[in-house]
């Protein structure tokens, strides 16, 4: 017991640090931008709207490293729009906590936007016309009824994209890379520590991932649980 | 008071066409379900826009293709009570009173009170719409229409979505709230139970245009077109061909009926209500048909007699339906069934 308290106390915790910031911070770029992409989706008609859903879908069927190969293409400082961040703004995407960031929200995007779209579709447009003839503004509708009438489906969204977010592994690697205290998030140590043997590290590191996994399936259905009351479903 | 409408709109399977002017405050709209109604009402409040025309209420122009005038619903001033009566269902009933509502708070505090007063919903402000029954969704509904004070009010099929026993309340209900209301109230429906109680005036809607436009009785009372005997109410219609003034054949039923008035040239059916038969036993008088019965139901207040005339054609479009209520029974129980049934002609339908 007392070996496993001084292993713990010797544990280079970054790992869990660089992950949940990670996973945070991804979650809050995907659930403005998946809102906003649900929305500019479903005013589209015809194949505009298959094409633009397709794309956007698209991070969530492909393996994540075919997803971190195009961002590699995207953000390598000898590419175009590399070179210009970098030597424009001297912003750094690969190797960087950034290519972190960008990678794990490439990857859970199309959950909130999924999420956030089904939630959206089943607001009655009623509420919304509604809205519309008692003299209420669009912005005033959209915060004041569709966001809270479609709240539940949108929580559990966010739920799962942080869920996503957080374990991501594929495109972080190929992307950000995997830098002691600066990229390596807790999948990539993992992996690294399972390459050297290391079975008692990377069993901790499982535990702690499977205990934040359970803690986030319990607030989902928690969340979106309590909506169904008054549907009888199959 | 008054709504001017001429507008226009292609919809997927007939063109809708409706022209109306109307200064009376309660209108009726009757169409059978897909007639164009609801769509017709949404255009009214900005929510469907048409493909040409305009819209004028009371002088003040809500939508003028020519002008390029299309007032957003926010602008109109037009109630809309929705069939579900759409309460936003995660604000409890004075925030859905409120909802429309701009200016002070204190000023919104007291118009909704008041409201809530009003409408008998005192002590379920705090509820949400969930917790509440189909009349106080109801009167909610209403009372969150009526706090901005609209100029004119819709209301789409307002009791279709409710069960019959409490259709003759909500009825009542709502005739009663709306009687202090000012402004123009057009309803639209298909049964003509709550048109005929409901409006003064009524436009019968078939397949996206009005087919009989004018004084509710008088429209019940004499439909002058198939489409509208039909939705009245009217249950027997047969083709005519008119023999000579006084004189019209009722194709289907195989029989010839003989008026003292001269029938008009562009008549081409005759309908007749199952109500107004008159029974007839022993020799046979003028505008009498001889009959097989051919099946019969028995309701609570009358009985239905399905009848086949005794030279009318071979298919369906010949039944006769004859309805006899409750006073009657015992004279038919008396007498036995008539001997003929007989047409009379105040009650007669010539029907374009």
């Amino acid at each position: 017991m007392e070996e496993l308290s001084i292993f713990l106390a010797r544990l280079d915790w970054s790992p869990l640090w660089i992950s949940l910031k990670t996973g945070v911070a991804a979650t809050i770029i995907c659930f403005f931008l998946g809102i906003l992409a649900a929305r500019k989706v479903m005013e589209m008609t015809g194949p505009a709207k298959a094409i633009v859903d397709g794309i956007l879908t698209l991070p969530m069927v492909l393996p994540p490293t075919v997803a971190g190969f195009f961002l590699l293409l995207l953000f390598s400082k000898r590419r175009p729009l590399g070179i210009f961040l970098w030597e424009g703004f001297g912003i750094k995407v690969v190797q960087s906590w950034l290519g972190c960031i960008i990678a794990a929200s490439v990857i859970a995007f199309p959950l909130m936007y999924r999420n956030a779209r089904s939630a959206f579709e089943l607001v009655d447009i009623n509420l919304i016309h509604a809205g519309r003839t008692l003299g209420m503004s669009e912005t005033k509708i959209f915060f004041k009824v569709v966001l809270p009438t479609a709240g539940p489906g949108i929580a559990g969204g966010t739920i799962l994209t942080f869920a996503r977010a957080l374990g991501e592994f594929g495109a972080t690697s190929m992307l950000a890379g995997n830098i002691s205290g600066k990229t390596a998030t807790i999948s990539q140590r993992i992996a690294m520590v399972l390459q050297d043997q290391d079975y008692l590290t990377a069993g901790i590191w499982v535990g702690i991932v499977m205990i934040i996994a359970f803690m986030v399936i319990f607030l989902f259905n928690l969340v979106v649980g309590k909506t169904s009351k008054n549907v009888h479903r199959w | 008071m008054s709504i001017d409408i001429d507008i226009n709109k292609r919809l997927s399977n007939f063109c809708l066409h409706m022209s109306f002017r109307e200064d009376s405050k309660r209108i009726g709209v009757l169409g059978a379900s897909g007639a164009g109604k609801s769509m017709m009402l949404k255009m009214l409040a900005g929510i469907e826009k048409p493909d040409n025309g305009k819209i004028i209420l009371d002088n003040r122009v809500l939508f003028d293709s020519e002008d390029h005038i299309n007032l957003k619903p926010q602008k109109r001033n037009v109630g809309y009570l929705f069939q579900n009566y759409a309460l936003f269902p995660n604000m409890t009933v004075s925030q859905n009173i409120a909802a429309g509502l701009k200016g002070d708070k204190e000023k919104v505090r007291s118009r909704v009170s008041e409201m809530v007063q009003k409408f008998r919903l005192t002590g379920l402000e705090d509820s949400l719409p969930g917790k509440l029954s189909g009349g106080q969704q109801q009167r909610a509904a209403l009372a969150r229409i009526m706090a901005y004070e609209p100029e004119m009010i819709l209301l789409d099929e307002p009791f279709s979505a409710l069960d019959v026993y409490l259709k003759d309340r909500m009825q009542e209900e709502l005739m009663e709230m709306l009687s202090d209301y000012d402004g123009t109230v057009i309803m639209v429906s298909h049964s003509r139970d709550e048109i005929y109680r409901f409006s003064d005036t009524l436009a019968v809607v078939d397949e996206g245009k009005i087919i009989s436009h004018g004084d509710t009785r008088k429209i019940f009372a004499q439909p002058e077109t198939k489409a509208a005997a039909v939705l009245t109410g009217c249950k027997n219609i047969s083709r005519a061909e008119i023999a000579d003034p006084h004189v019209i054949k009722a194709v289907d039923w195989g029989i010839t009926l003989k008026v003292k008035q001269v029938i008009p040239e562009n008549i081409r059916y005759i309908g007749y209500r199952a109500h107004q038969f008159k029974p007839v036993w022993g020799s046979r008088e003028e505008n009498c048909v001889r009959f097989d019965l051919l099946s019969k139901a028995e309701l609570q207040f009358e009985k239905n007699f399905y009848v086949k005339p005794e030279s009318g054609s071979c298919d369906r479009d010949s039944m006769i339906t004859w309805f006899v209520q409750r006073d009657k029974w015992d004279e038919l129980k008396e007498k036995g069934y008539p001997d003929y049934l007989m047409f009379v002609e105040e009650d007669m339908l010539f029907l374009r």
